[in-house]
């Protein structure tokens, strides 16, 4: 009883939604109409093969990945290798860490393969991949808690930076994390190395023995997880200041380490309603908190 | 592959990803689920009504043969709410949008803006008959206070949250926490609050209240007495006596007006508490989470021995609360002691009656909140008149498109049912301080009366030319239509 996937446009007539079992995507085309319809029909098209290519080798992408693993053969597979790789001797990672971001990037190329547009996005579940022509930006709104989405800034991503990617990951999220953080937004070169380094920096938003945090075995959630019984988040209890402020030290430590390999640009780590931001002083990208004047009522 | 698997375990083929799924959880794409050992689909009428009610074809792209183009809205029929309108300052510019558009014949002008309310909160209406604390006493949310429990209503217990002193008026994480609370419960999230001296309670707008963990049904049918009241009729030939027991006022049969009026004979029950008029008790216990909102989990413990002189073996005595939720029935022996039996078949149908009778118990949340302060120099230059247009309903005032009611008396203070609002339609600033959508709707003339920014007023369609940020919804089935003329404005 497979069911099919879903190509729709949404109601307001803009943006197109696919669907796929777990996979979920908004897609947005701006640029001539002619083009955005070329642009739609060809992600459409290459949407509805991606999940059966990534269900063909997924016990490959389900195992901790390591310098000698055998490669995968998929070419989204491919992506989601590449980009755990810089991480795969330091931390246990699979490929899944970047499933997410490697499928709207993939999604991303077939439509730039086919039109010539102003932007692009591929949003699959908070995982971005973007497209900027020259002088074009995108405005994109950020939320400390999914479960709970007031903006709280705003990033502004010209073409001018080299920022094609943004993920966000975090223990409320729908995937598993290790650590404590509500959410981590990364900004990338690509979708699919942000989806790896927001994971990574997400389980490193932590703080080992603290009393409150309900952690457990991924395997007993989920009995397939590809983190086996590894202990993942399912409860955070209100932290103090000196607790937040440790696991966000904690976090921002990778993070920096990361931004200075330059596997990422820059990482907004959220927790409990603080903020830290870690980002080189090059990176033009930046958030800015949110400045809505608004009427007193 | 995990190779051992706990008993109820499915395997979902609805995708190749042929996830494993635990009993009591869902798939990796939350839409498929082990319920009791069965997979089922959780999601799915959501998605699929959502897209009929807003007439979006469910057809694959592709069979549209490339014909996609932003589908042209007809005028009259949209609405533009303040939802992410956000607005201009200082205060004295006129609001970000001000539309015009017509509606039977009628010039009508729209101001959307977003305010920031300092001054608001949300009063929490919780049916449960449960004492959920005293009255005046704190509510906590994460440990801050965050508002207080004020006056019972009949069948609910009343929450007031929130407001300028908790927002700003205390510690900076008492304001925080605060603010937190009144966003997720008018965004529809649950939240868990505590009662000094009182019970726990997780509560989300238009959902059962759970209190200390229990969730709640039901609403009681009435107080003991006029459960009495209104189920004597049935007991009546069947039973010897009924105890209603009641937090409030517990109704005892036999000596009832009701129980009077049907001849029932003097059964020598004697009730703790104080007796209020024949049959009625006041405090039988204290206030609790047992029987009909009392302490009580034996309801023989409000009993005090029969009286010899009335009673006699074998009297028949049936205890139930006022949900109905617990019942016993009990005969009396030798001694006149009450040893508890079997329901009999004959009293089940009545303590089914009172369950039936009893309302499902939800939560509902009112946002409540104050245009009074300069919010209102957005729509006009003279701001006291816009208060005296919404007075006189000329002017309607509508929160995302539902219908707020205005208090009489000075300035614009309103309250709105939360669940009608779109989702999401609130915000924050880290005043702290939430941020509401308000519009005010009225003829165009009367706009230009009341010193209104009429240079400013644009038509609808240019205002729908901008879709860039503009996500378009479905009404509320049981909104009003706000932009129809001559209704009044505290309609609802």
């Amino acid at each position: 009883m497979r069911d099919p996937a879903l190509i729709r446009m949404l109601p307001d007539g803009r943006r197109l939604h696919l669907h796929d079992g777990p996979i979920d995507l908004i897609i947005e085309a701006n640029g001539d109409p002619q083009a955005i319809s070329a642009a739609y029909e060809a992600s459409a098209r290459r949407f509805v093969s991606i999940l059966d290519e990534l269900c063909s080798e997924l016990p490959l992408l389900r195992a901790r990945a390591r310098e000698n693993s055998e490669r995968p053969r998929g070419a989204v597979a491919q992506r989601m290798f590449a980009a755990v790789e810089p991480y795969c001797e330091r931390c246990f990672i699979t490929p899944m860490a970047a499933v997410a971001g490697a499928v709207a990037e993939t999604i991303l190329e077939s439509i730039l393969g086919a039109a010539s547009l102003d932007r692009a996005y591929v949003n699959n579940g908070g995982d971005i991949a973007l497209h900027l022509a020259a002088n074009h930006f995108y405005r994109v709104g950020t939320v400390e808690r999914p479960d709970r989405p007031s903006l709280f800034g705003y990033l502004e991503i010209s073409a001018a930076d080299s920022v094609r990617g943004i993920a966000t990951s975090g223990w409320r999220g729908r995937s598993f994390s290790l650590g404590i953080a509500d959410a981590v937004t990364v900004l990338a070169d690509c979708a699919s190395a942000a989806d790896a380094a927001a994971t990574v920096i997400a389980n490193a938003v932590n703080l080992p023995n603290l009393p409150g945090i309900t952690r457990v075995p991924a395997r007993e959630i989920s009995p397939d997880s590809d983190l086996g019984d590894l202990l993942v988040t399912r409860g955070v209890d209100p932290l103090c200041d000196s607790e937040i402020v440790a696991a966000l030290d904690s976090g921002a430590r990778t993070a920096e380490i990361l931004c200075a390999q330059r596997l990422i640009h820059s990482s907004a780590l959220c927790l409990q309603g603080h903020t830290r931001i870690v980002s080189p002083l090059l990176v033009q990208a930046s958030i800015e908190s949110s400045q809505r004047s608004l009427l007193h009522a | 592959m995990p190779d051992v698997f706990p008993p109820d375990t499915v395997r979902c083929d609805a995708c190749p990803v042929l996830c494993y799924i635990k009993r009591g959880h869902a798939g990796a794409c939350d839409r498929y689920a082990n319920l009791e050992g069965q997979l089922v689909r959780v999601d799915p009428h959501i998605l699929l009504d959502r897209a009929k009610s807003q007439g979006t074809p469910l057809v694959p792209f592709l069979e549209r043969e490339g014909d996609w183009d932003g589908k042209i809205m007809k005028g009259q029929e949209t609405f533009v709410t303040a939802i992410g309108a956000g607005t201009t300052y200082p205060d004295y510019k006129p609001a970000p949008f001000i539309v015009s558009s017509e509606v039977e014949g009628v010039d009508m002008v729209t101001v959307v803006t977003e305010g920031i309310f300092s001054y608001c909160g949300v009063k929490l209406k919780i049916d449960t008959d449960r004492h959920l604390g005293p009255e005046r006493n704190l509510v906590r949310a994460q440990g801050e206070p965050v508002g207080h429990v004020t006056t019972a209503e009949y069948g609910s217990q009343m929450l007031s949250l929130g407001g300028v002193h908790h927002l700003t008026g205390g510690s900076k994480s008492e304001g925080r926490v605060t603010c937190e609370t009144l966003l997720d419960l008018c965004n529809g999230q649950e939240v868990e609050l505590a009662i000094d001296d009182g019970a726990s309670v997780r509560v989300a707008a238009g959902k059962p209240p759970v209190v200390n963990g229990q969730q709640e049904e039901r609403m009681r049918v009435g107080c003991g007495s006029a459960t009495i009241g209104m189920f004597a009729k049935q007991w009546f030939g069947k039973v010897d006596d009924v105890v209603v027991v009641d937090d409030h006022i517990t109704g005892v049969l036999s000596e009832h007006q009701a129980g009077k009026l049907l001849g029932v004979r003097e059964t020598g029950i004697a009730i703790q508490g104080r007796r209020s008029t024949p049959g009625r008790y006041f405090q039988v216990a204290e206030p609790g989470t047992g029987w009909g909102g009392t302490n009580i989990s034996d309801p023989l413990t409000i009993l005090k021995p029969f009286k010899a002189k009335f009673a006699w073996p074998y009297l028949r005595l049936l205890m139930v609360s006022t949900t109905g939720e617990q019942f016993a029935y009990y005969e009396l022996d030798e001694a006149l002691r009450p040893v508890e039996k079997e329901l009999p078949e004959a009293l089940k149908e009545s303590v089914g009656r009172i369950r039936e009778n009893c309302e499902p118990a939800l939560t509902t949340v009112l946002f409540m909140g104050g245009a009074g302060g300069s919010l209102r120099a957005g729509v006009t230059e003279n701001p006291v008149k816009l208060t005296d247009s919404v007075k006189r309903k000329l002017t309607r005032v509508t929160c995302g498109g539902a219908p707020a009611y205005i208090w009489p008396g000075g300035g614009i203070t309103f309250m709105v049912d939360v669940t009608r609002m779109p989702e999401n339609a609130f915000g924050y600033v880290p005043t702290p301080a939430l941020v509401a959508p308000i519009e005010f709707t009225l003829k165009k003339d009367d706009y230009a009366v009341l010193g209104g920014h009429v240079d400013y007023v644009r038509p609808l369609v240019d205002v729908l030319k901008e879709k860039e940020r503009q996500r378009q919804l479905t009404s509320h089935a049981q909104n009003p239509w706000p932009l129809k003329p001559h209704a009044g404005s505290s309609e609802s």
